[in-house]
């Protein structure tokens, strides 16, 4: 996994709410076998016409040639329905590294720390105020400090994140190395629980 | 100290806690399918650590496979390679795998509770969203993305924050035509699709208690819909009555022993939960949804919310932006309004007692001739039973179409898809924009509304088609 320090970078709005993993990649690009290429197909459904490639939507964002940038932007309930790992790795795979929104369904949230995209939890009064903004601003995401500024205005929020994701993302851990560590206190646990 | 049911679980099941950080998990039985497992297996084999405890996995294919010919091999070539991948894995790891042909395959969360697999007081994770179904057994059990997959068989457990507790009591009796599908679909129409985000649910109250295991199992099936991670049934005579005597349940002193523990998995008296909810059983109706989110339910009798008069910005634009999508108006009534398609099946609703329930309606009657009509069995197993029991003609001489067992439209991974624009009623858990299919306007409502309105054609309520009877 990438280790995530800070980041600074123009961002894409999605200002839309309760987006679900079936909108973010839909159900029938889920059968590949590895991990690699989805971001093509990244909100596939809202991004074509007819789902078909030469046929963009000029009005969604992602079409947008004057947006782009590392940080997607979404309204609240992000990520919600399916467990589908795919839609964190369609966000990574097409470039983003962190995503901002004033709420992330559970699954999607575990889904995108384990890959080491960064989901930024900020007020409803925040996430409107960078909607606000103009295309080119930027946003500066520094998870040593847990807090995330709009450059423009200086204006910032501090965000939460438990410690120990916070350190595996700051050193590029991920959980599986935390758990082959302790093989032996499982192996205890199921011992004493026979 | 009192302690939820929740508690007693988790409690149980925590190997240690990191300080200020998680706690690592223990989970007994971890279940897969063909979609969200290739990448774990190919993560272990990349470390090169081994498959921890194959014998705590259970495997099936379920999410992309056919419903038709499952004993062809299968046309498409990306499903197909998924499926062989699967049984590659499964052997090379040692897993047990009821795939295509096996006579237990089915939809995941119907054939662990069937085979007896899922049992009162166990951690389940499974890397699928419904997971939460196997809760309606009394056991912790929850939905994982593909790196827990991985993380569950390199070591068999998983780190987790404790979640929050919520409790939604629901008391007194259910109205006529009123059926477990509805009593969730009222829930989450009350607490919204995000409502219980970052908490686990119990469900109690007289009008729970009083419902057989397939109807809890639809309920707690459904509880991720209010973005919950999980939901529970404390367990009690009927899930016995239920698993006694299935393949994988105890048996002998052995089950004498663990009926004995599993009566004391349930909330004490004085445990305290986050957040409590109270609701009436006679306040329910026959409910449907007319948007793109679970939450956006009505009763069947009801009229769309006048989203042009709702106050808060965003919520009037979701609920704009979701009836554009479906081609409906604010205001309108949706009884009476003509449907394409009907679709039942789904983790949701397409056990036994389900298709039971549809038979009840249908038999002797025939469907409208302006609807399609799928009926796809949760597991080999349900679909001998409905054999068994005759189910089969009924459907046939209604003119449904009886497909195999697989998740099917509900997510419209195979070829069973609903075409755009087209209504489907339908007994699965989401009505999210192209779940059926691009363009595809899903209507989310119980068994018996789906039968009803399979027979008439139109959206209808079940209480006035038996009322002819």
């Amino acid at each position: 996994m990438k280790a995530f320090t800070v980041l600074t970078s123009t961002f894409v709005p999605l200002p839309i709410e309760n987006i679900d993993t079936d909108q973010i990649i839909p159900a029938r690009f889920l059968k590949a076998t590895t991990k690699e290429g989805f971001g093509k197909n990244l909100f596939r459904d809202w991004r074509y016409v007819n789902n078909d490639e030469l046929k963009p939507k000029p009005d969604f964002v992602l079409n947008k040639p004057e947006y782009k940038g590392e940080i997607l932007v979404a309204g609240k309930n992000f990520g919600c329905g399916s467990s589908r790992e795919h839609a964190a790795w369609s966000i990574l795979d097409y470039g983003f590294r962190a995503v901002v929104s004033s709420f992330f369904a559970d699954i999607f949230k575990n889904n995108a720390l384990n890959n080491g995209v960064l989901p930024v939890q900020v007020s409803d009064e925040f996430l409107q105020e960078i909607f606000n903004q103009k295309n080119n601003s930027t946003l500066t995401i520094d998870l040593k400090e847990q807090k995330i500024t709009i450059d423009e205005t200086g204006k910032s929020e501090n965000f939460d994140i438990n410690n120990y994701k916070k350190t595996c993302l700051l050193n590029g851990y991920d959980d599986i190395d935390y758990l082959l560590s302790i093989k032996d206190d499982i192996i205890k646990y199921e011992e004493a629980n026979k | 100290m009192p302690k939820t049911l929740f508690d007693k679980i988790w409690d149980k099941h925590v190997v240690k806690t990191i300080p200020n950080g998680p706690s690592v998990l223990y989970i007994d039985k971890h279940f897969i399918h063909e979609v969200t497992s290739p990448q774990a297996f190919k993560g272990i084999e990349n470390r090169g650590v081994p498959l921890f405890r194959p014998k705590q996995v259970v495997a099936t294919a379920d999410h992309n496979v056919p419903t038709i010919n499952q004993h062809l091999p299968i046309r498409d070539e990306l499903s197909r390679h998924q499926v062989t991948k699967l049984a590659e894995n499964c052997t090379r790891h040692g897993i047990e795998l009821y795939g295509l042909g096996h006579p237990f395959q089915g939809i995941v969360h119907v054939i662990g509770p069937e085979l007896g697999i899922t049992q009162p007081g166990i951690t389940i994770v499974c890397g699928d969203s419904h997971t939460s179904t196997h809760g309606a057994f009394g056991s912790i059990a929850f939905g994982i993305g593909t790196s827990e997959v991985e993380m569950v068989f390199a070591s068999q457990c998983l780190l987790q924050s404790k979640p929050r507790q919520m409790r939604i009591n629901i008391e007194g009796e259910l109205n006529k035509g009123v059926v477990s599908k509805d009593i969730i679909l009222y829930i989450i129409s009350k607490i919204s699709a995000s409502g219980a985000t970052g908490y686990f649910v119990e469900y109690a109250g007289s009008a729970i208690r009083a419902l057989s295991m397939e109807a809890r199992m639809t309920i707690c099936n459904m509880s991720i819909e209010m973005g919950a991670r999980g939901g529970m049934i404390a367990p009690d005579e009927t899930t016995f009555a239920y698993m006694k005597g299935r393949l994988f349940a105890p048996i002998g002193q052995e089950w004498d022993k663990k009926v004995e523990e599993w009566k004391q998995l349930y909330s004490d008296e004085g445990s305290t939960f986050d957040v409590e909810i109270n609701i009436n059983a006679a306040d329910i109706e026959p409910m449907i949804t007319y948007g793109t989110n679970p939450g956006l339910g009505i009763p069947i009798v009801g009229s769309i919310p006048q989203a042009e008069t709702l106050t808060d910005e965003n919520e009037r634009r979701n609920i704009l932006k979701a009836l554009e999508y479906m081609g409906l108006e604010s205001g309108k009534k949706l009884l009476g309004m003509p449907v394409q398609h009907i679709f039942i099946g789904s983790c949701t609703n397409s056990r036994i007692e389900d298709l039971r329930m549809v038979a009840s309606i249908v038999k002797g009657r025939k469907k409208s001739s302006n609807v399609e009509v799928m009926i796809v069995p949760g597991s080999q197993q349900v679909a001998a039973q409905v054999r068994k029991e005759g189910l089969d003609k009924i459907f046939e001489e209604a003119g449904f179409e009886i497909r195999q067992p697989g998740c099917s439209a509900c997510l419209g991974m195979n070829e069973d898809k609903i075409p755009a624009g087209e209504y489907c009623i339908s007994t699965s858990n989401r009505n999210f924009e192209g779940r059926q299919g691009a363009g595809a306007r899903t209507l989310l409502a119980s068994p018996l509304t789906a039968a009803a309105s399979a027979i008439t054609g139109v959206v209808t309520d079940v209480r006035e088609l038996t009322k002819e009877l």
